[in-house]
């Protein structure tokens, strides 16, 4: 149940949660900012509201999983196991650096919180795939959650792993699209059509919704609605906007994978914090 | 012509012994059971055995999110798919992951010797060796696959096994003792070493006894563990023959060859010849036929043996 509470907090968390982000990219002078803000909503509502996950013990067997295909909008889910309690919040300022334990990619073995190392992408709904398989074989109740960008569907093994959820009818398996229509060339439309999206998946005989990625309340019902589903897999498209709460980095595909220079930091931080 | 049977049978008969043993031992196959041998085990246990059609890549990532989960799965098709098609995955997901997944391939080197060059796997050694934390094992015969799919299962980690389509000269007993990264010497000897992977070592022996009846002594060293590679074993014999013989069906780039020579060139450098496909593919043909034709033979071992006599 959600109470307009809950979306007040929850909205405040992904403002927090996009400053960080922001932030830990600022002091790397590294990393991909577009793609982090466009999917702060999402990583808010999975991590504050769903997920059933115990930050004292990273690998509890019954957790949730939670994979983030598109491994490079890393630092908004730094920021959420951060916040989350998984790790400190001053590892956050060591993003990308040497000995770090916050990589450029996700990294399994290093970061605590993390189930799946990813970066290279389409590779990340392959290894749900398993782990809804491996909930089926040792007999547990958890979810899986994947977030995949909507440049990865430009590989094939995302329509092999589409292919397979399916065949195995896996709905313990939801999957989020963070549907910003832009990846690092250009829009999806120059690069490589995506449209009718729905249509590919729903032709793949999955269960789809389509939603606004940055209304919280639109997040949880679909995600409610998608844990519901019975003998198919899930998929939540949410229309994105890439860079998504600065409006100089919004829908501009330059911001894919630049840092912001101290100006460009201070107006960003100043826009999230009054919006 | 001794007992012989294909390695990959012994693979597919000892997987269905695991998967009564153990309940984590899951199995992932991209069409192919009857030729891998994986559907003994899609038959036993069904529930844990999931085949994802014609799609290596998907297979490869389904393993390392299985893995992830405590399971350990096994991962079957030909050595050329299994290396190639889905290296990056085995790199990224499996080996820098450090995952729990045995890749485990059959139609091993030129064994699918009339399906032609699309279906030998005769450079998945070279890919494979360089990524950090994977153990590769090519059995020698049916009862050391046997062995090696159990110790494989027993290793904590990524672990890639070839296996042949043919059947190949079953030169071990039953109850062999087969260590992950440990040499096994066949034959002593003074003049010369031969290190050979999988099937070769009959051949290899085969040379030997020919050699040995001109007063040639030669120690044949069988290295089912090219990777990690028994170091020491390579060292002391290349120390007291001082001439290197080796011989894999794979290309000499990358495989078997390769990597006594980087032992050598470390620590102890004599001369090596390396036998194997001398960067070229092979073609169509009966089993026995390509290995004459590229030089893979009897005949041929004993060449190179007295040619590097020569030399040294």
């Amino acid at each position: 149940m959600k109470t307009m509470t809950d979306i007040t907090y929850l909205k405040n968390i992904a403002k927090q949660l996009r400053i960080d982000a922001l932030t830990m990219i600022h002091t790397a002078k590294s990393g991909h900012p577009g793609g982090s803000l466009s999917a702060a909503d999402i990583i808010a509502v999975l991590y504050f509201h769903f997920l059933n996950i115990d930050p004292k013990n990273p690998r509890w067997e019954n957790r949730d999983r939670f994979i983030m295909s598109k491994g490079h909008a890393c630092p908004i889910w730094y920021a959420a196991l951060a916040e989350k309690g998984y790790f400190d919040k001053s590892h956050l300022s060591t993003l990308r650096k040497i000995d770090s334990i916050l990589q450029g990619h996700p990294d399994m073995n290093k970061t605590p919180g993390i189930d799946m190392t990813t970066g290279s992408l389409g590779n990340g709904l392959g290894a749900a795939v398993g782990m809804a398989l491996a909930a089926r074989v040792l007999n547990k109740k958890y979810f899986t959650y994947v977030l995949i960008g909507c440049g990865e569907l430009n590989e094939g093994v995302i329509w092999e792993s589409a292919m397979s959820a399916a065949k195995f009818k896996l709905d313990n398996l939801i999957v989020l699209l963070d549907y910003n229509k832009l990846q690092l060339d250009g829009t999806n439309d120059e690069v490589m059509p995506t449209e009718p999206v729905v249509d590919k998946w729903a032709s793949f005989n999955w269960h789809t919704q389509r939603i606004n990625g940055h209304d919280i309340a639109q997040i949880i019902d679909s995600i409610n609605t998608a844990k519901k589903v019975k003998d198919k897999p899930s998929i939540i498209i949410a229309d994105t906007i890439k860079g998504k709460g600065v409006s100089f980095m919004e829908n501009v595909c330059d911001w894919h994978g630049k840092a912001p220079g101290d100006a460009q930091y201070a107006d960003a931080i100043a826009q999230i914090q009054n919006n | 012509m001794k007992e012989s049977a294909p390695t990959r049978d012994a693979y597919g008969q000892e997987l269905v012994a695991l998967g009564k043993e153990n309940p984590n031992i899951v199995v992932l196959e991209a069409d192919i059971s009857k030729s891998t041998k994986t559907c003994y085990f899609a038959s036993k246990f069904p529930e844990r055995f999931f085949n994802v059609g014609v799609a290596e890549q998907n297979e490869a990532v389904i393993a390392a999110g299985l893995a992830s989960c405590g399971l350990i799965p096994f991962m079957s098709t030909y050595a050329v798919f299994g290396s190639m098609r889905c290296a990056e995955q085995i790199r990224t997901f499996i080996c820098y992951t450090n995952l729990n997944v045995k890749i485990a391939v059959s139609h091993g080197g030129l064994t699918p010797g009339s399906d032609g060059v699309t279906h030998q796997g005769t450079e998945d050694i070279g890919v494979l060796r360089s990524f950090p934390n994977l153990t590769i094992i090519m059995p020698t015969d049916f009862n050391m696959a046997k062995a090696a799919v159990k110790e494989a299962a027993a290793h904590i980690g990524p672990v890639y096994l070839r296996f042949t389509r043919d059947a190949v000269p079953i030169i071990y007993k039953e109850d062999m003792d087969f260590k992950i990264g440990k040499a096994i010497k066949l034959r002593d000897g003074k003049d010369i070493t031969i290190v050979t992977l999988g099937d070769m070592a009959w051949y290899c022996l085969n040379a030997a006894d020919i050699l040995e009846k001109d007063g040639i002594s030669v120690e044949v060293i069988d290295m089912p563990t090219v990777k990690p590679i028994d170091e020491e074993v390579v060292v002391l014999s290349a120390r007291k023959t001082k001439a290197v013989v080796t011989v894999e069906d794979h290309q000499i780039i990358g495989g078997l060859g390769s990597a006594v020579s980087e032992v050598l060139s470390e620590n102890y450098p004599v001369l090596v010849k390396r036998i194997g496909l001398r960067n070229t593919f092979a073609r169509s043909g009966e089993y026995e036929m390509l290995l004459k034709k590229y030089g893979l033979d009897t005949d041929n071992i004993v060449s190179a043996c007295r040619e590097i006599l020569k030399k040294k």
